[in-house]
């Protein structure tokens, strides 16, 4: 009786101290990319929390096609767009609870909302993408109504499509950035008295001579029609970062120059509109690196909507498959999770991703519902291994990777991140090996020759006399034989002449 | 009457055997620096051998797989549970051995002197810069860093720079051509190879059509009789 006591006590610790009981089993295939590019299964970086759909919040109606999501501290803001109102969820103690709704405002002629698709909140004001009714509200925070931007009057504006003012940001000083539906020039830019500001960040053009030739002139119309035009691709979200930076994906691309990094899915734009986004990962920012075609799931990632993390790491959300890929500031993957299905953390055709502190909040318009993803502990460590580095403690840093390692063999950035820490304790040998165990030539070469200058410094003395030998030994050799040889010959000489 | 046995000892002890060999492999360095009355001398006067050409040859091949296991990862990253290095082997033999019968098929309508072993011995002869500064070079690469990849890089392309300068001045010196013609003979042999390549793919693939013509009817007769 005793002893099964003790087995049982022994299976639970082993249970409780099983990889798979840190990384919440139940819920996802997550998987990272190695150096050759092939998928390599890790531990669920991400659970789900929580799960809010009308009921748990207490709606009477279901939402309908919802597309915006916005958080600001502890709110969320859900744009139901299919039901023309804004929901704002408060977040206290792990608690969701609606705090108000907003579907009119005071102090404008039209003061209801006609599918309101996107929701950006200052610090006094709430900025709304009205879609339908072709403008942006700008209202109080006890809605009334300040200004609207609309369709701008300029002649840069093709004036002949309808104004559907899609994703919205707006920056420090009240100047709004928004896409527009079927307005590829780039993200329109408003000042913060409503005059339009031209556009931003339009997407490079690239086409090769070939395409162009084939086009002009042999093509017929027909064909010429179906092939991709020459302009510029329309943005499908946009998000700011801490830095005020902003994130844009689009999904319209030729997937087949995803590989040589001539079309960018993701891009930072700084204030010019040029892509700054660091890529010194092992591969190009572009989620999935290869696919299978699966029924209706072809091709490659097409990101839906990005969030920007306060440490710098960001998460994008693929429409095609339903998963999150996340990556550091520098570019390397950390994670990809989620993916199509009914159970809790899958998706059906989730349109928003937004972030709080680093949990994730996925928002799904065929669900109908609201998904709140925590990090796991191997999540969590992660994340403080890369802020301990941002920090500048790179040995706890290195603590924090070990553990990670722990969990999961196979993590490349817990290798390059012990390696770092252990390069700057100057133990070079040591470095090596971690770098090397995941090709990173760079790193492994700045510690190889660290380690090379040292081990000559050391090994000076022998070094010189090896050389010494080397050189000197052959001289003396000839030296012994030609007196030898001399000596033979003066002998014979001696003998002959006697 | 000598047993078989013997015989294979008899070919291992030869003594003689041995000295023609190493003298024929020894050539080779002189070969590499005087090309032109190297290789007229290495099969008009019969200085070269079939055997050092055939090591040479296959000391080529071990080299290159040598370089890819043996470099330094950091200039030449290898996924070795891909990698197939009997592939990466048969990449440079069979071309060389496609390029030695279709130069040679050339030659002898172009009025050339060298029969077919001629070719063989002085193209493997014209390798020799490859085994002999790439296997320094591999082992030396791991003592540079990542920052001083030129240097291997240099050097594995300096071999082969001069292997391919010692294969224009084999073929022409083994058919007694002049630089022109041997330029022109060269490219046609590039066609050459092309055409054959393309024969023996042709040859194969129809050899596999024929083949399953023939086991299909062996199934529709299996099928039918039981």
């Amino acid at each position: 009786m005793k002893k099964i006591a003790v087995l049982t006590a022994l299976v639970l610790v082993l249970a409780a101290a099983s990889p798979a009981a840190l990384s919440n089993a139940d819920s996802g295939y997550s998987y990272n990319y190695d150096f050759w590019g092939e998928e390599i299964h890790s531990p669920n970086p991400y659970a789900v929390k929580k799960t809010l759909t009308h009921i748990e919040l207490g709606l009477e109606d279901k939402l309908s096609k919802a597309q915006g999501l916005f958080v600001k501290d502890n709110l969320i803001y859900i744009c139901d767009t299919g039901n023309n109102r804004i929901i704002v969820i408060e977040c206290v103690d792990e608690e969701y609870n609606v705090k108000e709704i907003i579907d009119s405002f005071e102090g404008a002629e039209l003061n209801t909302f006609n599918s309101p698709n996107d929701i950006f909140v200052t610090d006094e004001h709430y900025f709304i993408a009205d879609t339908e009714n072709n403008r942006i509200v700008k209202l109080t925070k006890d809605l009334q109504f300040v200004m609207e931007f609309t369709k701008p009057d300029d002649i840069n504006f093709d004036q002949s499509i309808t104004f559907l003012p899609s994703k919205i940001i707006v920056d420090g000083a009240d100047r709004v950035f928004c896409l527009v539906k079927r307005v590829n020039k780039g993200i329109v830019k408003y000042e913060n008295d409503g005059k339009f500001n031209g556009f931003v960040g339009a997407t490079p053009v690239t086409y090769d001579l070939l395409d162009y030739i084939w086009k002009t002139w042999i093509a017929s119309d027909a064909q010429a029609d179906a092939m991709s035009d020459f302009v510029p691709t329309e943005y499908d979200n946009i998000a700011t970062d801490n830095e005020g930076f902003m994130y844009v994906v689009t999904a319209n691309f030729y997937e087949g120059s995803l590989s040589d990094g001539s079309v960018d899915p993701i891009r930072r734009l700084n204030s010019l509109g040029n892509d700054i986004l660091v890529q010194n990962g092992d591969w190009v920012v572009i989620g999935d690196l290869n696919w299978a075609d699966e029924g209706v799931y072809t091709g490659a990632s097409r990101m839906v909507d990005i969030t920007a993390l306060d440490d710098g790491t960001y998460f994008a959300l693929d429409r095609i498959r339903g998963r999150i890929f996340g990556y550091d500031d520098q570019g390397n993957i950390l994670c990809c999770f989620g993916g199509n299905g009914n159970k809790d953390g899958y998706f059906r055709m989730p349109t928003a991703l937004e972030h709080m502190g680093h949990d994730l909040l996925v928002l799904d318009s065929q669900d109908a519902q609201l998904t709140v993803l925590t990090p796991t502990f191997y999540g969590k460590k992660i994340f403080s291994a890369i802020y301990e580095y941002q920090q500048g403690r790179y040995d706890k840093s290195a603590e924090e990777w070990k553990e990670v390692l722990m969990i999961n063999g196979n993590n490349e950035l817990a290798y390059k991140g012990i390696g770092r820490a252990l390069l700057r304790q100057d133990k070079y040998e040591e470095a090596m090996s971690y770098f090397k165990i995941k090709y990173s030539d760079k790193n492994y070469g700045d510690a190889f020759q660290l380690y090379r200058k040292q081990w000559v410094e050391d090994h000076i003395v022998l070094i010189f006399i090896v050389i010494i030998l080397v050189l000197v030994v052959p001289l003396l050799i000839g030296r012994i034989k030609k007196v030898r040889w001399e000596v033979k010959a003066f002998e014979n000489d001696s003998k002959k002449n006697n | 009457m000598k047993t078989t046995a013997r015989r294979i000892i008899d070919f291992f002890t030869n003594r003689a055997a041995y000295d023609r060999f190493f003298k024929s492999l020894r050539y080779a360095l002189y070969v590499i620096v005087h090309p032109f009355d190297g290789f007229w001398d290495l099969t008009h006067e019969k200085r070269g051998s079939l055997a050092a050409a055939n090591f040479i040859l296959i000391l080529s091949l071990l080299t290159s797989v040598f370089r890819l296991e043996f470099t330094t990862f950091q200039f030449i990253k290898v996924n070795l549970e891909r990698a197939n290095f009997l592939i990466e082997m048969l990449g440079i033999l069979l071309p060389f051995i496609i390029f030695v019968i279709t130069n040679w098929a050339l030659t002898t309508l172009f009025d050339g002197k060298g029969t077919l072993k001629d070719v063989w011995i002085s193209s493997a002869y014209a390798m020799t810069p490859y085994p002999l500064i790439v296997i320094p070079n591999t082992i030396l690469s791991n003592f540079l860093a990542e920052e001083e990849d030129t240097f291997n890089y240099f050097f594995h392309d300096f071999s082969i720079v001069w292997a391919a300068l010692l294969f224009i001045s084999a073929i022409m010196m083994v058919h007694a051509y002049s630089i022109g013609k041997t330029i022109l003979v060269i490219l046609f042999t590039f066609v050459g190879m092309a055409v054959v390549i393309f024969l023996l793919l042709l040859f194969f693939s129809l050899i596999s059509d024929a083949g399953a013509y023939f086991y299909s009817l062996y199934r529709e007769v299996i099928f039918r009789l039981y």
